[in-house]
């Protein structure tokens, strides 16, 4: 069953198009990657999901209502934490904390306080002197204390050291478990990778890309070294191989996941005496994407 | 060493005033503009010594005092006269422009952490402070010579180029002054809202402190920086020492400022701020309480502000009775109608300056709302289980109730300081129904405010505009003897002047509805827009 349905999403501001008809879809218990470049629209997206900013065209469904219409109905089931947390300078980080449980209608006072002690934070503090982690921190106890079935996070942990980084992971792996949905931004690969069931990938206001992790490593390329005893002939002629350069340690060169069996099948002729992979990363995916875009310039 | 604190301040100064390169020249302008335009229009329209001398009789009473400090009634040329009523304004409004600039680059930039930045490139210490202060000294000295200038220039007999330059340097120097107070403040406070807030709170004291001095005791009113523009006597004796005094504060202002930045770290103040909650109080678990919460300073400081404008106003009242019943010309003048008390007559005057600061918390705390929209926060509420409706709702009720609270408070002050004084007590059912007649105007202002905020969001500070309008042409309108269409373009201009004009409910209802209409308009307009910054 799907929690979100974004159907041929498009927003306009003014003449710039930001969105330019976006399709998106999380389905109940999954977690989603939402990836891409800064300015690609990915806040924006999430925005009209929040029936913050109203859809120019298209049609946003969440829990099957209308994101503009329903908003407060489906608020009551949604906890957001936006990429820059803004908060009150002259209210502490805990008179935020319960203000927004308590606006988000349920609350479970134990997790807020495990929270608070896991992610190190200090809730007597006025905000003012909170750097932006700590900002951030502040709207993830929130988030992960309230009893929300869709959490839609805007690159949460922007501002987070790698240490507080994993105790996030630990919280989503457990909303997970709890059967909940997340949607995730962001710009950390290795994030998106160990926490994402699927992922969708945007640029420039439209999705490229959209699938589960195994589908979409189809259209990535492993990275190989290899050291033979005699040197390796006809492997440029082979379909799939890019980057090969040589160097004193054997070959290096790039190929696609496709077409790694018959590569490996080529080069076991020539006597292996070492041979070392990479495995595809999204970085190498979102990489290429990224480059695409700067070799066709600017599309709009 | 104190080369390498003040390293790079010529740069950062050049660099503040690009940024405010419209700004400063609009302040400057608007404050010429008023400056130029008043005396050209006193000489229009009393010509003659007799109508300055009947002009001079009736602002020989202490409300008049209270409100424009005092002056040489017997030796009242247009000079006099443009002094008398328009600098004292005009300087505490330079001390404002002086307040909003210097917290702008002091305070304010600290706490956003610009300053921070700065501070990381080989700037001094001290520079950034010192460049916008130099940047505001230099806003406040051109303003003097072109004020002065321009008034010695309009050629009027009585306005020589001594009293205009003084005038001008009074004006120039008060900026100094009240520059000076802000950057001690932008120390001693850790928000740039306590920054303003404190450094208002200075000038409102010195104001109502002078307004009650004047009139009770002129020596003590020495103790008032705002009483020094008075004791220039401009156009009169031209005494330069107040000003020469004022400007000598300033410099002291800026040094202690300096001490205090020097020895203090960045982002910390020295007033204490006070430990906080690890919990939100059961208050403040909804918007209201929300929205209640960040402005309670606001509220409780406006209140008592207004109680004390009411009760100072009021406190004259007594004065203004034994002089008009000494006075014979005076009665002739006001030509008293039938049933109706001096005393009655002032009110509606004092009336409409006390509706029209009524109004400004209101509309503050209605405007807030945008605030916290441009400042991203609106968007934590929005995204939980808060409608647009309910939030806006929550704005609109706390500020109409803010506005009832503000008026009912001023109209409080002014009976029972009036009361006390007045022989024979005042009615305070007259008092407050008088107040309370401008409340359907009030309502009018706060939901343009709503309409703007719903409408058209970016222009939602055009609302000032609008209430300065209404300040100018009804509270100098008699003056300027404004055609009728002029005032009625205001809201305020609508309301029946109890107790002096006939109560008539007609227009009151009429406001009401258009108040409704607007909030409406505004309701419907929040509902559909995208929120932005
Ligand atoms: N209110 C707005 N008005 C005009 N342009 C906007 C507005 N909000 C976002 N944009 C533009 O839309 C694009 C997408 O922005 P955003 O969604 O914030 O990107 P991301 O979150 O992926 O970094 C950017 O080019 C941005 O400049
Ligand atoms: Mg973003």
């Amino acid at each position: 069953m799907s929690l979100l349905k974004v159907t041929n999403l498009t927003k306009k501001f003014g003449k710039f198009t930001a969105l330019n008809g976006v399709n998106l879809e999380l389905n109940a218990g999954e977690v989603l990657g939402f990836i891409g470049p800064n300015g690609a629209g990915k806040s924006t997206t999430i925005r009209v999901l929040l029936g913050i900013l109203k859809a120019t065209g298209g049609e946003v469904k969440l829990f099957n209502k209308d994101a503009w219409q329903d908003a407060v109905d489906i608020h009551k089931r949604v906890a957001y934490v936006p990429g820059d947390v803004n908060l009150w300078p002259n209210l502490t980080g805990g008179e935020v904390i319960d203000l927004f449980i308590k606006l988000n209608g349920t609350a479970n006072k134990a997790k807020r306080e495990e929270l608070i002690e896991k992610f190190d934070l200090d809730p007597s503090k006025k905000c003012r002197t909170y750097s932006k982690g700590n900002r951030q921190k502040v709207a993830l106890v929130a988030a992960f204390s309230s009893d929300a079935d869709l959490f839609i996070l805007d690159e949460p942990t922007s501002g987070l050291d790698p240490l507080m980084e994993k105790v996030f992971q630990e919280c989503v792996m457990e909303v997970k478990r709890q059967g909940k949905s997340v949607l995730l931004s962001s710009h950390i690969l290795s994030e998106v990778e160990k926490l994402c069931d699927r992922v969708s990938i945007i640029r420039q206001g439209k999705i490229i890309e959209s699938g589960t992790l195994n589908e979409l490593r189809h259209l990535t390329r492993t990275q190989m070294l290899v050291g033979t005893s005699m040197p390796i002939t006809g492997l440029l002629d082979m379909q799939g191989i890019h980057e090969v350069q040589e160097s004193e340690h054997g070959m290096s060169f790039q190929v696609d996941t496709m077409q790694i069996d018959a590569v490996i099948r080529h080069i076991s002729q020539f006597g292996i005496i070492r041979l070392e992979s990479a495995p595809p990363t999204l970085e190498d995916l979102f990489m290429r994407h990224y480059e695409g875009a700067k070799d066709t310039g600017g599309v709009r | 060493m104190a080369g390498n604190h003040l390293a790079k301040t010529a740069f950062l100064s050049k660099f503040i005033f690009r940024l405010d390169r419209l700004r400063i020249p609009i302040w400057v302008l608007a404050l010429t503009f008023f400056t130029i335009i008043v005396p050209t229009a006193f000489k229009g329209l009393y010509n003659s010594q007799q109508e300055r001398d009947a002009m001079a009789q009736t602002m020989a009473n202490p409300a008049m005092t209270a409100m424009t400090g005092p002056a040489d009634l017997s030796n009242y040329t247009i000079g006099v006269m443009t002094a008398h009523q328009m600098l004292l304004m005009t300087a505490a409004v330079t001390g404002l422009m002086s307040i909003l600039l210097v917290t702008r680059h002091t305070r304010a930039d600290e706490e956003d952490g610009r300053l921070e930045l700065l501070r990381s490139l080989p700037v001094g210490r001290l520079s950034y402070l010192n460049a916008s202060l130099l940047v505001v000294s230099a806003a406040c000295i051109v303003l003097a010579l072109i004020n002065g200038f321009g008034l010695y220039a309009l050629g009027i007999e009585s306005m020589d180029l001594e009293g205009s330059l003084l005038y001008g340097a009074a004006l120039g120097a008060t900026g100094l002054f009240f520059a000076g107070v802000t950057a001690v403040f932008a120390q001693a406070s850790d928000s740039s809202r306590g920054t303003i807030g404190y450094s208002i709170a200075i000038l409102l004291i010195s104001y109502l402190f002078r307004a009650i001095t004047d009139i009770s005791n002129e020596s003590l009113s020495w103790l008032s920086p705002l009483a020094w523009v008075t004791k220039a006597e401009v156009y009169d004796s031209n005494n330069w020492w107040p000003i020469v005094l004022m400007i000598a504060a300033a410099m002291v202002l800026f040094a202690v400022a300096n001490y205090l930045n020097a020895i203090r770290d960045l982002d910390r103040g020295f007033l204490p701020s006070r430990p906080g909650k690890k919990y939100a109080s059961r208050f403040l678990q909804s918007p209201t309480g929300l929205a209640l919460r960040l402005q309670r300073t606001g509220i409780i400081s406006w209140a008592i502000g207004m109680f004390v404008l009411g009760a100072s106003y009021g406190s004259v009242l007594g004065d203004l009775e034994s002089f008009f019943s000494d006075n014979e010309a005076m009665k002739q003048l006001l030509k008293p109608t039938e049933g109706v008390t001096l005393v009655e007559q002032f009110i509606p005057m004092l009336m409409i300056v006390i509706s029209l600061m009524a109004t400004i918390p209101p509309v503050m705390a209605m405007n807030k709302l945008r605030g916290e929209e441009k400042k991203e926060r609106i968007v934590h509420l929005l995204s939980r289980a808060v409608s647009r409706t309910k939030l806006l709702g929550s704005y609109y009720v706390i500020s109409v109730i803010n506005g009832f609270v503000m008026i009912s408070l001023a109209a409080l002050g002014l009976w029972s300081a009036g009361t006390a004084v007045v022989e024979g007590g005042l009615s305070f059912g007259m008092i407050f129904g008088a107040a309370l007649s401008y409340y359907p105007a009030m309502l009018v202002m706060i939901s343009l405010a709503v309409f703007l905020i719903g409408f058209l969001p970016k222009l939602s500070g055009f609302i000032w505009l609008y209430v300065l309008y209404s300040f100018i042409v009804l509270y100098l309108g008699g003056l300027f003897q404004f055609s009728d269409w002029i005032g009625s373009i205001s809201p305020f201009g609508h309301v029946p002047q109890a107790p002096i004009e006939e109560f008539s409910i007609i227009p009151l209802l009429l406001l009401c509805l258009i108040a409704g209409g607007l909030a409406l308009a505004g309701f419907i307009g929040f509902n559909k827009r995208d929120i932005e910054q």
